[in-house]
């Protein structure tokens, strides 16, 4: 047991120091070819690559042993229990939880508000400009938690995916026409901020453990697809924030 | 010493971002399931190892990828300018960041621990019918694409939503084209390739450009490269999927 763990975090090594290669050649590349620059501080570079491939292998491993296997017991023992009001409580928490406090929504609403100081939508005061990117915040983590439960109704309902991401697609454009123009790069931005490194594959796990253990569900057909709710309601949600806000306040 | 403080801090902070999931997966567990997972230690262990694995990963990245990633755009973008001879900007002056937009954009989302968790899972879903590298690359192909387009659309200061518009249109068409298997695969790897990796990088990218192309404002036109990092995977992996049953196809008739 030991010594395939071992062995398995060794290969786990080899494929971190492949997934980096690219990142090293094009920035080498770049470095002599186009920049033609000494490079900086060669030994602690090297020193940093040493501690993303070491790291990078130990997620992945971390991730076979523990997160996949945990979403998965936790989407079987929701089916077991049969209780429809306690998974959707659960992946409205799961959402919410996880996006309240990600790093990169709480740099990007900040900026989000700087946006809106200068484009007059708000008082450049700081406390105006707290209070935006707060509320930002907290619109997006809301959307997302009703991103997970509107995807995990759809897999107890094995509804299709692709009727409600194009209608989701369909309500962002018609959103934009209407939408203050400093919103809209936020907007379109929040997507894909949302989902982080830990929500991710919890969240596919349990998609896909759902759909495995409800009968007549398809893990491929039904078990993906919670991500792309995630990263679709926040514009949605993002775009009308800016909205209420230019036509109420 | 200076990477041990580190390394102590970013320990700290990863263990606050997932103190919120791991509060809510401990409280349904205990309150709502009742029922203890399978393998405890086993799964603990996995927790441990990625705690240690995304401190280790952060620090790296803080340490050897983001200055050197952050002053190249820098760099790269204010060179492109100095090119540029006139105030009129033209697209072209800036052939060498949108090159330089279009690997980093590749090579960071091959690293992307989030899509490589996603791709994993794909190809087991598949029963390995979906090549978790294969789907890597293709993700990272759009992602490509995508961000070189976001530069020029900086650069040229055109309106964000024609892009992804215009991009949304492309994956509709795609959609009802496509076998169905593929298609919420497709729809959740818009969403994985931007995280840890990718963001920062695209950001300082961004506001870089946005800041040195006259007539830009980099609060404004910083945003939307994330938008077009997260647009342009669903159609590059669809377009894989389509290529690869219109491989199986020719073959098939082939031996026939």
């Amino acid at each position: 047991m030991r010594f395939r763990n071992l062995a398995a975090l060794g290969r786990r090594l080899a494929d971190a120091l492949r997934d980096l290669a690219p990142i090293i050649l094009v920035i080498a590349f770049f470095q002599v070819a186009v920049i033609r620059q000494p490079f900086p501080d060669l030994a602690g570079v090297a020193l940093g690559l040493l501690c993303v491939v070491l790291g990078l292998a130990l997620f992945v491993q971390g991730l076979e042993l523990g997160l996949f296997p945990l979403g998965e017991a936790i989407a079987r023992a929701f089916v077991h229990k049969g209780s429809a009001a306690a998974l959707l409580a659960f992946a409205f928490c799961l959402g919410f939880g996880t996006t309240v406090a990600e790093p990169a929504l709480v740099a990007v609403s900040d900026k989000a508000a700087e946006v809106a100081a200068e484009a007059g939508a708000i008082t450049g005061s700081e406390e105006a400009r707290n209070t935006y990117a707060f509320r930002l915040r907290m619109v997006v983590a809301f959307s997302v938690g009703l991103a997970i439960v509107l995807g995990v109704v759809r897999i107890l309902r094995g509804w299709p995916l692709h009727y409600l991401i194009i209608g989701g697609y369909v309500l962002v454009t018609l959103m934009t026409l209407f939408a203050p123009d400093e919103i809209i790069g936020v907007a379109y931005d929040s997507g894909g901020v949302t989902t982080s490194t830990i929500t991710v594959p919890l969240v596919t796990a349990l998609g896909v453990g759902l759909a495995s253990s409800i009968k007549g569900r398809n893990p491929m057909l039904d078990g993906f697809g919670l991500i792309a709710f995630a990263s679709l309601t926040p514009m949605i949600f993002v775009l009308a924030y800016g909205m209420v806000l230019r036509w109420n306040w | 010493m200076e990477l041990v403080t580190l390394l102590l801090q970013t320990g700290f902070g990863t263990l606050f971002d997932v103190a919120p999931i791991v509060t809510i997966l401990f409280f349904f567990q205990a309150l709502v399931l009742r029922r203890p997972a399978p393998n405890p230690g086993r799964i603990a262990l996995g927790f441990v190892f990625i705690l240690l694995g995304l401190t280790l990963f952060l620090v790296g990245l803080q340490e050897a990828l983001f200055p050197i990633g952050e002053t190249m755009a820098v760099q790269l973008t204010s060179a492109a300018l100095e090119d540029a001879a006139s105030a009129v900007v033209r697209w072209d002056d800036y052939l060498v960041v949108y090159a330089f937009a279009a690997a980093i954009g590749f090579a960071t989302t091959v690293a992307e621990p989030a899509l490589i968790a996603v791709s994993l899972k794909a190809e087991d879903v598949s029963g390995g019918s979906i090549a978790a590298n294969g789907l890597r690359i293709a993700v990272a192909v759009g992602v490509a694409v995508g961000v070189a387009l976001g530069c020029l659309r900086i650069v040229t200061g055109t309106p964000l939503p024609w892009y992804i518009v215009a991009a949304y249109g492309i994956v509709i068409v795609q959609t009802f084209r496509s076998s169905r298997n593929i298609i919420p695969l497709a729809y959740d790897s818009g969403g994985v390739t931007t995280s840890t990796v990718t963001v920062p990088v695209l950001a300082a990218l961004g506001l870089g450009l946005a800041a040195s192309v006259p007539g830009r404002n980099p609060l404004v036109d910083g945003f939307g490269l994330i938008a077009f990092a997260s647009v342009f995977p669903i159609i590059s992996v669809l377009a894989y999927a389509m290529a690869v049953s219109a491989i199986a196809r020719l073959r098939v008739s082939k031996q026939e």
